[in-house]
């Protein structure tokens, strides 16, 4: 494990609020994330979670508050003030974005191959034998057969499909990742494999990470800390098995109740 | 005559200095693409519009033409457009590469060097590079505009991951003096090393897209490649039937329905300079005799 960065916080919002008209998309919320640290957003569809991770990832602008994240160079920035090609430099070398629906984070028409290794060409590799060495070794490192290389996504399963998502993401080895609903439409079999492949990148790399989902279980795995969110507001947080354990606010104790058991 | 006349190399003159007013500015951003208000012209689309309206808006009274297509003077399209501008210009037309002062182009560049008191125009059916990668125009203007270019070489990559080697032989992607990525037009990628440091202006119109670019001149034009498989130039290996010359680009020219064939070059006009100059190929004594 790399030797993490305690001091400063690698992302923090500060009274981050979205209207998008009379209508809140989530207000005042404060956190920080520490370098290595998971941080899983939960909370019911249209509490705000998306727009949340739209807001930290600078897709979205805010109505009030700010978005400070520690460059490599150690000089904390708002993003908001970072120009487009400084943000998108970001996007691909140090933040990753994983969607819920692989054909959106993936090119369908172009290879495996080419997928992983768009952001290395994009950051200036010309070299294609390199390239593909690092496509293949990514490849291995989320378990896709290294034969299937040069196939385009469209002939993937939905689980391959979200592993190489996945790899094309972290093969700039980025600090930040940005997940909404990774493990959403899998079987659970599926799942569960993704999760323990997830939770092995995460810790062997130091990845931080804001994961936004609907399913405890996936937070009660993979997280460390967790925001509860509803109606757009933070109502409670704290260390994951504390608060799954132990829900303090009347809407945490619901949802942690309405787990079916299996 | 009582045909209808027309205004000096057919377009008014608001829309040639609305034409001219994008082209110096395509001239100093090199490799930009310059959004212009394309007219209709008494051609359809792909028929060489852009090249047409370029040629109409810096063509003058002295000034000699050359129309190819393909590389030769004698198709259809060619032989439209040199018309068309005798009969609306006056101008001169001429089929010598060395004779003209503008050589409007659709998919070749000359064998002969061109001079720096030559403009070249070509004709632009998709003057996006990006087009097949990315169909949002405001995403790749803003490629454009960050010189965000790592999606081209995702198809150069596709390309040596199903061909082994880099398969794209026509329209292959240059960097225009180490800026802007810009599609060469349809030419064979033989002809991309023309481009670089030409002596001569080259201009580019594509006129259902309503984009004008140019490259000026001694500008450094490089083909997009990688490291361990560099650009390469292609022409089919063997010499022209005609004129017997191993230099310029060949057409295969299927002569029979029982396999026959045979390659010429592309570039008539090359091809019956070598001829006038005496060198002969294999199938000269069947072919018609070249006529100036």
């Amino acid at each position: 494990m790399t030797t993490l960065n305690c001091e400063r916080p690698l992302l923090a919002a500060e009274g981050l609020s979205k209207m998008y008209g009379r209508i809140i998309g989530c207000r005042d919320v404060s956190f920080e994330l520490y370098e290595g640290e998971v941080l899983a957003v939960v909370g019911e569809s249209g509490s705000g979670k998306s727009t949340l991770l739209q807001l930290l990832s600078a897709q979205l602008e805010p109505s009030a508050g700010r978005v400070v994240y520690t460059m490599r160079d150690g000089v904390a920035r708002d993003l908001a003030k970072l120009g487009e090609a400084e943000q998108r430099f970001l996007f691909r070398t140090d933040w990753g974005y994983v969607h819920q629906d692989p054909t959106l984070g993936l090119r369908m028409a172009v290879s495996a191959g080419a997928n992983v290794g768009e952001r290395l060409m994009a950051v200036g590799w010309r070299h294609y034998g390199r390239i593909r060495g690092a496509a293949t070794e990514w490849l291995d490192r989320v378990e896709i057969d290294r034969d299937r290389i040069d196939d385009v996504p469209r002939t993937y399963s939905g689980g391959m499909r979200q592993r190489l998502q996945i790899a094309r993401n972290l093969v700039t080895r980025p600090r930040l990742v940005f997940m909404d609903e990774p493990t959403g439409g899998l079987d659970v079999s599926v799942q569960a494999r993704l999760l323990d492949l997830l939770r092995g990148l995460v810790f062997d790399l130091g990845l931080a990470v804001v994961i936004v989902t609907h399913d405890l279980a996936v937070a009660r795995l993979l997280s460390h800390r967790i925001i509860v969110m509803k109606g757009g507001e933070v109502i409670e947080t704290g260390l994951t098995d504390q608060v799954l354990d132990d829900p303090r606010e009347a809407y945490t104790q619901l949802l942690v109740s309405s787990v079916l058991p299996a | 005559m009582s045909g209808p006349t027309y205004n000096f190399a057919y377009l008014d003159e608001q829309t040639k200095r609305m034409i001219r007013r994008a082209i110096l500015k395509a001239i100093a951003i090199p490799g930009y693409q310059v959004p212009f208000a394309s007219r209709e012209m008494p051609m359809p689309y792909g028929w060489g519009t852009g090249g047409v309206q370029v040629t109409a808006a810096i063509i003058g009274a002295d000034d000699v033409l050359k129309v190819i297509d393909q590389g030769s003077d004698d198709t259809t399209n060619a032989v439209s457009i040199r018309k068309f501008f005798a009969k609306t210009a006056g101008i001169r037309t001429t089929t010598r590469t060395a004779d003209a002062t503008i050589i409007q182009t659709r998919h070749r560049i000359p064998e002969a060097p061109l001079g720096p008191d030559q403009v070249l125009v070509y004709q632009v059916p998709i003057p996006e590079p990006l087009r097949f990668l990315e169909p949002r125009e405001t995403e790749t203007r803003k490629m454009h505009a960050l010189a965000d270019y790592g999606l081209m070489h995702v198809k150069l990559y596709e390309d040596i991951a199903r061909h082994g080697h880099i398969a794209t032989t026509y329209a292959y992607p240059v960097k225009v003096d180490d800026r802007y990525v810009v599609d060469p037009s349809p030419t064979p990628k033989f002809d991309n090393p023309k481009m670089n440091r030409s002596e001569a202006l080259q201009l580019f119109g594509a006129g259902r897209e309503k984009r004008i670019y140019a490259i000026p001149p001694h500008t450094t034009v490089t083909s997009l490649d990688f490291e361990d498989h560099p650009f390469e130039r292609y022409r089919y290996d063997a010499p022209c039937a005609l004129c017997g010359s191993s230099e310029g680009y060949l057409d295969e020219v299927i002569t029979d329905d029982r396999g026959g064939r045979m390659f010429v070059c592309s570039d008539t006009d090359f091809c019956e300079s070598q001829r006038t100059a005496g060198n002969k190929g294999t199938m000269l004594a069947e072919a018609p005799e070249a006529r100036r």
